[in-house]
């Protein structure tokens, strides 16, 4: 069984965001990118389905940049067969980026789409979702758990009331949670034999997708700073504050 | 515990991807195309990415980047601001100072010729220069141990463990062995007090014949100032308040592009009162009306510090060893009376690698003492610049602040260094504490939140990250030292010299307790340096671990 893995490349999670003084994004330059975590995760689980012999190909597949091969590299290393790029420079919104990938799917005639449930950039959560819709593909979102059992994978997810298992036909789109796994260390010769593995690059065009612009970000801002708190001594001068800021 | 370890082996390892390293493997990739060899040269790093860890003020002398990449300009290095202006300055209040004539400036302080730039990002384009060469490099990976064979040959270096628990068990599942990287020549170039470094000296026992190396601690800010303010190119140094003879140092505040200026202050580790905390003194410099009214209105962005090698050419050992060798702050090469370090570490990796590829060229199985390097090291120009320099730390410890300027000022300008006079200092920078009963105490202004900052809010701009379950890497070698005996004899001044708040004194059931909190070390070696019973040993955390340096 193939399996598909899209990984995105984000601004690393250890990087301390600022806001462009202008509000028209966040700083990106001179810092760190790495794969988005939650893709990671997708990776990882798609090497353990493999190692468990349930899966028997594993490909990477990313969307952007020249820059984006890093992060095809870090997929292979994981130990992915190969990888496709999807090589766009300019911005790729949401729709344009799930169409993009449904039709790499497609291509590929994979069983299994496994991605991360959101990226940590724009946390839209969402991707997984527009591919399934696209495709007219069953969809289990927030795995913590994958079993695949034939033509069918049995998916639980963490909801409010506990644990819900869902059984999807194959083929299936899959968006991971974080306690689905906990991805390994690579090895360095892993990452060596990587830069020797296949990337296939691909644009838009190819793949018969035109990049739509549909949203428009109008601004980025940073958070109000945290105004500085107030000691009480007593429950009455505690409530008495709260009643003053309307509160209660 | 013994594990199987997967080997690698390659003509050159390259340890840490600062300026020399890069240097050095970009060099030795050059020297082999042009004789049509093929030499396999692998580089790794601790830092998450090349340049993670790179922290320097910097102003850039471009001489060794001209040798390297003579059209660095055309390959688009990250050299866009021109030093355009300098200023010299020495505090005498915390309100007021004293602006130094031009002709009185000591002539390794001018910066015509040279750039402001982010050191971490010269690093960033030279790693894509390696790669585009045939350099593997390899980020996120920390050499941990030397590997020394039986005859006392330096065969490599043992990459650090992945996975192991703080109570230094192996985790279930996630536990990877490091492998073993081999090499005909490995090259040392972790910057200043290396891990690896320090045992090289002393098991080949290198500083044997030189003087004692001496240290400072660098701490630095990059912020983003109101353009009104801004002066792409302006160069400002200084000395003086807040820091004075028996507790030197000197700051800087460099206007780069962007509306970005950085500003920093290098602390003499031979300071003696052991309750200066560096990392205050630099907060409450910048509220000096000079530096201030820069700052005003502006945003700190980031953070970090580092030590730097200012023993300068009186402190430079010997350079090479069977099958390896020193190069850079390693080695310490910094020029401190230019308070430059960046183009005498590019250049002695540079001359290393010649060393390196002529030996290979000519057939070499590797394993032997890279004689070439120390002697066209003698030949070259780094030599006669750190030559020049000798006398300026020195004078500075041996003199004091002003009287040592003086004598800088007529050694550098009148002599141009080439005086008959050679001042040694060989007292370590961890024996110069005076006892905390001899000293003043300092109490330092609370921080305002706007110009100044405390320790944990600074970190965070580091964005230093270490995973949370791993051996503590600070070691200490007797456990009781920190509040047995540096706690009343030196009010324990880890707490102060640490820059990221590592080390703390809490009180635990009516108890004194040291804590160590590794997670926010930003990999400064300070502490390796200057404890005072010479007990703490920085060894590397986990791959990836520590700052993540954007710009800096």
């Amino acid at each position: 069984m193939k399996a598909l893995v899209s990984v995105k490349r984000v601004v690393d999670y250890n990087v301390r965001i600022q806001v462009k003084p202008d509000g028209s994004g966040v700083v990106t330059d001179g810092v760190k990118f790495s794969v988005n975590p939650f893709d990671e995760i997708a990776m990882e689980e798609a090497v353990r389905l493999r190692e468990k012999g349930k899966v028997t190909e594993i490909v990477a597949v990313t969307i952007g940049g020249a820059k984006c091969e890093e992060t095809l590299r870090t997929a292979l290393a994981f130990g992915a067969d190969r990888a496709v790029h999807v090589k766009e420079e300019g911005e790729v919104q949401p729709l344009t980026a799930a169409q993009a990938l449904a039709a790499v799917f497609k291509k590929e005639g994979a069983q299994l789409f496994l991605l991360g449930k959101q990226a940590i950039d724009d946390d839209a959560n969402q991707t997984g979702q527009m591919v399934a819709a696209l495709l007219d593909l069953p969809q289990a979102t927030f795995a913590s758990k994958i079993e695949l059992d034939g033509a069918k994978a049995l998916v639980t997810r963490e909801v409010d009331a506990g644990l819900e298992t869902l059984e999807v036909d194959l083929p299936a789109v899959v968006t991971t949670d974080l306690r689905l796994n906990e991805p390994r260390y690579l090895k360095l010769p892993d990452i060596m034999k990587a830069k020797k593995k296949p990337i296939e690059v691909v644009s838009l065009g190819d793949l018969g997708v035109t990049a739509a612009a549909g949203l428009k970000a109008t601004k980025t801002a940073a958070p109000p700073k945290r105004s500085k708190g107030v000691m009480v001594k007593t429950v009455d001068e505690l409530v008495t504050a709260l009643k003053g800021k309307g509160l209660i | 515990m013994s594990v199987e370890r997967d080997v690698m082996e390659y003509d050159v390892l390259v340890v840490g991807a600062g300026p020399a390293g890069l240097s050095a493997a970009c060099r030795i990739k050059q020297k082999a195309a042009e004789a049509g060899k093929e030499i396999s040269v692998c580089l790794v790093e601790k830092g998450s990415e090349v340049g993670a860890h790179i922290l320097s003020g910097a102003v850039f002398e471009p001489r060794s980047l001209n040798e390297l990449f003579p059209n660095w300009k055309e390959l688009g290095a990250p050299l866009s601001t021109p030093v355009k202006r300098d200023e010299v300055w020495f505090f005498t209040s915390p309100e007021k100072g004293i602006k130094t004539p031009g002709p009185f400036v000591p002539h390794t302080m001018h910066n015509e010729g040279n750039y402001i730039i982010s050191l971490g990002n010269l690093c960033r384009w030279l790693a894509q220069q390696a790669e585009s060469l045939g350099v593997e490099i390899y980020p996120g990976f920390a050499a941990q141990e030397v590997l020394i064979d039986e005859k006392n040959v330096v065969r490599g270096v043992q990459v650090g463990d992945m996975g192991i628990g703080h109570d230094g068990k192996p985790k279930e599942g996630v536990y990877t062995p490091g492998i073993e990287l081999r090499a005909k020549y490995t090259l040392f170039s972790e910057g200043c007090r290396g891990h690896l470094g320090k045992r090289l000296l002393k098991h080949y026992k290198l500083d044997e014949q030189s003087d004692v190396q001496h240290y400072g601690i660098g701490l630095k800010e990059l912020w983003t100032i109101d353009p009104a303010k801004h002066e792409p190119g302006l160069v400002i140094h200084g000395a003086g308040w807040p820091l004075n003879s028996a507790n030197p140092g000197g700051f800087f505040l460099y206007h780069l592009e962007n509306n970005q200026v950085y500003v920093g202050l290098i602390v003499d580790l031979s300071y003696s009162n052991p309750y200066l905390s560096p990392f205050d003194e630099f907060q409450r410099l910048k509220h000096h009306p000079v530096l201030r009214k820069y700052l005003e209105g502006g945003k700190r962005v980031s953070y970090g510090a580092r030590a730097i090698c200012k023993g300068g050419f009186n402190s430079l050992p010997k350079m090479v060893f069977p099958g390896g060798a020193l190069l850079g702050c390693d080695l310490g090469t910094l020029n401190f009376s230019k308070i430059k370090g960046s183009h005498t570490a590019m250049k002695s990796g540079m001359l290393a690698a010649d060393a390196a590829a002529a030996a290979l060229i000519a057939g070499s199985e590797g394993g032997d003492e890279l004689a070439a390097y120390p002697e066209s090291f003698k030949a070259s120009w780094l030599y006669d610049e750190l030559y020049r320099d000798r006398n300026f730390g020195a004078a500075m410890h041996k003199f004091g602040v002003l009287f040592g300027a003086a004598f800088n000022y007529i050694d550098q300008n009148w002599f141009r260094g080439k005086s008959p006079i050679t001042l040694h200092d060989n007292t370590p920078d961890y024996s110069t504490f005076k006892p905390a009963a001899q000293s003043q105490k300092i109490e330092y202004p609370k921080p305002d939140g706007v110009i100044s900052f405390d320790k944990l809010s600074s970190v965070f701009l580091s964005s230093t990250n270490h995973e949370e379950d791993q051996p503590v890497h600070l070691k200490l070698t007797d456990p009781t030292i920190p509040i047995s005996k540096n706690l009343p004899m030196y009010d324990e001044p880890a707490q102060r010299y640490c820059p990221a708040g590592v080390y703390e004194v809490i009180e635990a059931g009516g108890a004194k307790k040291f804590q160590i909190n590794a997670q926010n070390c930003v990999h400064c070696k300070t502490c390796d340096i200057k404890d005072p019973a010479q007990n703490i040993t920085w060894v590397a955390p986990e791959g990836s671990g520590g700052p993540n340096y954007a710009n800096m």
